[in-house]
């Protein structure tokens, strides 16, 4: 069997298996029709629901600087929803999408969420991905009372009745990938590096008290630099002269690319550096190439190539639809989730009124989450595992530790 | 002699423009449109102000900024640096470790506001900070260039560095300014709540007559013997200059007028939008505000709104209908304006309105006054360029 044969047949088997699921889920869930469910009664806020259909917002940035990292989420929910279609839709209504374009640009967002709400009547969104668009876009969600399904890993100090966090929150990220480096790799000095703005700045916050207080660590170096900046010179110098066990990074957008290649022309390869980074997934590798990476080491939520049915299929259905080589990301990953928790509490409130479906979906497990098992906090956001993945030349990442369960915390005590 | 009505209105043909402009927003927009889309047509006419700011500075006074992004922002963030504090009272703040400091400080680790935010809690001293802010700012920088006479490409050059500049500091300084995040969650002004449907009413109409309150400033400023030395140094700086005047005390002028327009356009945004970010500040929006001048008709008042208005348009319609291929429409829709309207949609008016009966006469009067008012100016300036 010739690899290519091999490739092929794996693809068959995640396709059966990913269709044996789909049949034991709609059989499980038992079928819901629209009769069942007069609209009248689902629907007491007006929002876009017919007797055969609602509709849903996507609102990432297609154009701009942002594009290339959240066409993965566009993509993820459209598959997502496709597949909810194909099982008889939401309440027995078929799901309809309205996407939006936020241009990379904050007040876009605010304005386009606005558009969804106000003009479209959305039952639900999924949506944004920067931090700033968030920001930009929640005082709208929250005086229209719209419900936001938000995928990235973020810094947490948000908790909002109208949004649904279904990436990590910061400590999620950070804590068991610090314990795990320090306990591999004995490392006791750490070397902080970050783009200027909130993610990076607070994540650091909490890696530093980690680091100090439960690790018994010193942070050596704390740098930031300006987002998109592609000047690492001095920062290598540095780094050099520190010579820390380990350099922590929070490097993002265009300038991660400068960053490990300059890394490695100064010759700081995973041969005599150990690196964990938080803001490097299978997106951004694209970019800065595998042969840049290779050895070192990413904290996520969510790889590629992680090894369970869940995935595979997901994995399966994603190339199947979007083409054999796009490469999915922790981003991605979250994203996904985040038409199939919407579905969940709107058949667990018996209606697409916001503030029914808001309330129902907390407690919610949803098992066949490609990354695995995850759980709805009452906080809003989820419980998830945290892994490690070590980066191969190839662009793909073999997953070295994997965590227990974490409970998301978004205002942890003692490290504000 | 002009009459004061003649210099504010710039008579029949001007009377006109106005009052179609009026009909158009005070009229015809409310009553066509639900409250979303008005709010929307609001922030337009923000960016109004200054696309206005440039036809007086660029358009007449031949000083191209590419930096009139800061001024607005300035204007915007005085204004959300109050709404922020009136709505980060201690107890909505109460989860912070240090309540009443807006959320973004707390999470930079201030524990107590810098002093430069202070009198930001009184609402006279925003609207005076409003104003006189971003024109000390304005003043420095063209009393800097200006008096060593710097001009042309290299103050283009200048003024987009410093709006660079001044967004990376913003960026930089997250725990004073909030960062890439910008201001957010802004709620109430005095207590007033500025994000009910009533409410969005009455700034869109504050801001309509304030952008008509700039507009009979202008004109006022154009019809003046000021604005014919203004022309008059676009087209031939060093005559003017040899005939007594201080050229760069008029560019200076010039430069803080256009500086405060743009600072009232970015208050009454961040009233409408409801907050502030640095990505108003920076280059790229300084730029597409010449943009919004240039597709209006550089040289006309009334141009610069119906071009803001226009491109801003065309560019909710296209993103809602084609999200992933719209801004190649916006691209190509540039590119039409510049090749085929080089002077804008006041140069297609220019062109067109002579050809309607009832106006020719009018036009023509109008030249005949235009004449002679050049006559009375004999000094100064041959050249006076179509006003709308």
């Amino acid at each position: 069997m010739s690899t290519n044969d091999r490739r092929r047949f794996m693809t068959k088997v995640g396709a059966l298996t990913g269709a044996l699921l789909a049949v034991s889920m709609v059989s499980g869930m038992g079928s819901a029709f629209a009769e069942d469910f007069p609209t009248a009664k689902v629907n007491t806020t007006k929002l876009a629901v017919t007797d055969k259909t609602v509709k849903v917002g996507i609102l990432h940035s297609a154009t701009g600087t942002m594009a290339i990292s959240e066409t993965g989420s566009i993509q993820a929910e459209k598959l997502a929803i496709a597949q909810i279609n194909e099982m008889g839709g939401v309440l027995g209504r078929k799901i309809e999408i309205i996407q939006e374009d936020g241009a990379s640009d904050w007040p876009t967002f605010a304005e386009k969420s606005k558009k969804l709400l106000e003009n479209d009547k959305v039952a639900a969104v999924f949506g944004c991905w920067t931090s700033a668009s968030r920001k930009a876009a929640l005082p709208v969600f929250e005086k229209d009372n719209g419900l936001l399904f938000y995928p990235t890993f973020y810094e947490g100090l948000e908790q909002s009745k109208n949004v649904f966090y279904t990436g990590q929150e910061a400590t999620q990220q950070i804590l068991a990938g610090l314990d795990w480096i320090a306990k591999e790799k004995k490392a006791k000095t750490f070397y902080l590096i970050g783009s200027d703005y909130i993610w990076p700045r607070t994540s650091m916050k909490i890696a530093r008290k980690h680091i100090e207080q439960h690790l018994g660590g010193k942070v050596v170096g704390e740098e930031y630099i300006a987002l998109g900046d592609t000047q690492f010179g001095s920062v290598i110098n540095k780094i050099k002269l520190k010579k820390p066990d380990v350099i922590y990074a929070a490097v993002v957008g265009g300038s991660n690319v400068a960053w490990f290649k300059q890394l490695n022309a100064a010759g700081l390869n995973s041969s005599k550096q150990t690196m964990l980074t938080i803001s490097v997934t299978e997106d951004e590798v694209l970019g800065i190439g595998g042969e840049n990476l290779a050895g070192f080491y990413s904290a996520m939520k969510y790889f590629q190539s992680l090894k369970n049915p869940n995935n595979e299929k997901f994995v399966a259905d994603f190339k199947k639809m979007w083409g054999p080589k796009a490469v999915i990301g922790d981003v991605t990953q979250a994203a996904y989730l985040g038409p199939w928790l919407w579905k969940a509490a709107v058949e667990r409130a018996g209606s697409f009124d916001v503030d029914k479906a808001v309330v129902a979906l907390p407690g919610y497990e949803l098992k066949t989450a490609p990354e695995g098992y995850v759980k709805v906090d009452p906080n809003h956001h989820l419980w998830s595992k945290l892994r490690i993945g070590k980066w191969r030349a190839d662009g793909q990442a073999d997953v070295v530790y994997e965590s227990e369960l974490i409970k998301p915390d978004p205002f942890p005590k003692g490290y504000q | 002699m002009k009459t004061l009505s003649d210099k504010l209105l710039g008579g029949k043909q001007g009377v006109l423009g106005l009052a179609l402009l009026a009909l158009l927003i005070m009229v015809i927009l409310p009553l066509g449109l639900d409250i979303f889309r008005l709010n929307l047509v609001g922030k337009y006419l923000t960016y109004a102000f200054v696309a206005l700011s440039l036809v007086l500075l660029w358009g007449n006074g031949g000083i191209l900024s590419l930096g009139q992004g800061m001024f607005f922002g300035l204007g915007g963030y005085c204004m959300a640096m109050f709404l922020k504090l009136e709505a980060s009272d201690p107890i909505s703040t109460k989860i912070q470790t240090t309540p009443g400091i807006p959320d973004f400080m707390d999470w930079n680790q201030l524990t107590a506001l810098p002093w430069f935010w202070e009198p930001f809690k009184s609402l006279p001293f925003t609207i005076l900070a409003i104003l006189i802010v971003p024109t000390i700012f304005a003043y420095i920088i063209g009393f800097a260039m200006f008096k060593r006479r710097v001009g042309g490409v290299y103050f283009a050059i200048i003024t987009q560095a410093i709006a660079l500049i001044l967004s990376i500091l913003i960026v930089g300084q997250q725990g004073y300014t909030g960062g890439v995040n910008g201001i957010t969650d802004l709620k109430t002004m005095l207590g007033w709540d500025i994000r009910t449907d009533s409410a969005k009413y009455i700034l869109y109409y504050v801001n309509a007559l304030l952008l008509f309150g700039c507009i009979f400033l202008s004109r006022y400023i154009l019809t003046s013997k000021f604005g014919m030395l203004l022309l008059a140094m676009r087209d031939k700086e060093e005559r003017v200059r040899f005939s007594g005047y201080d050229v760069s005390d008029f560019k200076i002028f010039t430069f803080c007028v256009a500086a405060m327009i743009s600072a009232i356009g970015g208050a009454m945004f961040t009233l409408q939008v409801g907050f502030m970010s640095p990505s108003f500040v920076g280059i790229v929006p300084s730029i597409e505000m010449v943009i919004f001048a240039a597709v209006g008709g550089r040289m006309s008042l009334i141009g610069a709104v119906y071009g803001t208005l226009l491109v801003n348009y065309g560019k909710t319609v296209f993103s809602e209908t084609y999200p992933e291929l719209w801004l190649f429409l916006m691209g190509g829709l540039f590119i039409a304006v510049v090749m085929f309207f080089p002077d804008g949609l006041a140069g297609i008016y220019q062109k067109h309105a002579r050809k309607i009966p009832f106006l020719k006469r009018w036009v023509a009067e109008e030249k005949q006054k235009q004449t002679d008012a050049h006559a009375s100016h004999g000094k100064v300036g041959t050249k006076l360029g179509a006003e709308a």
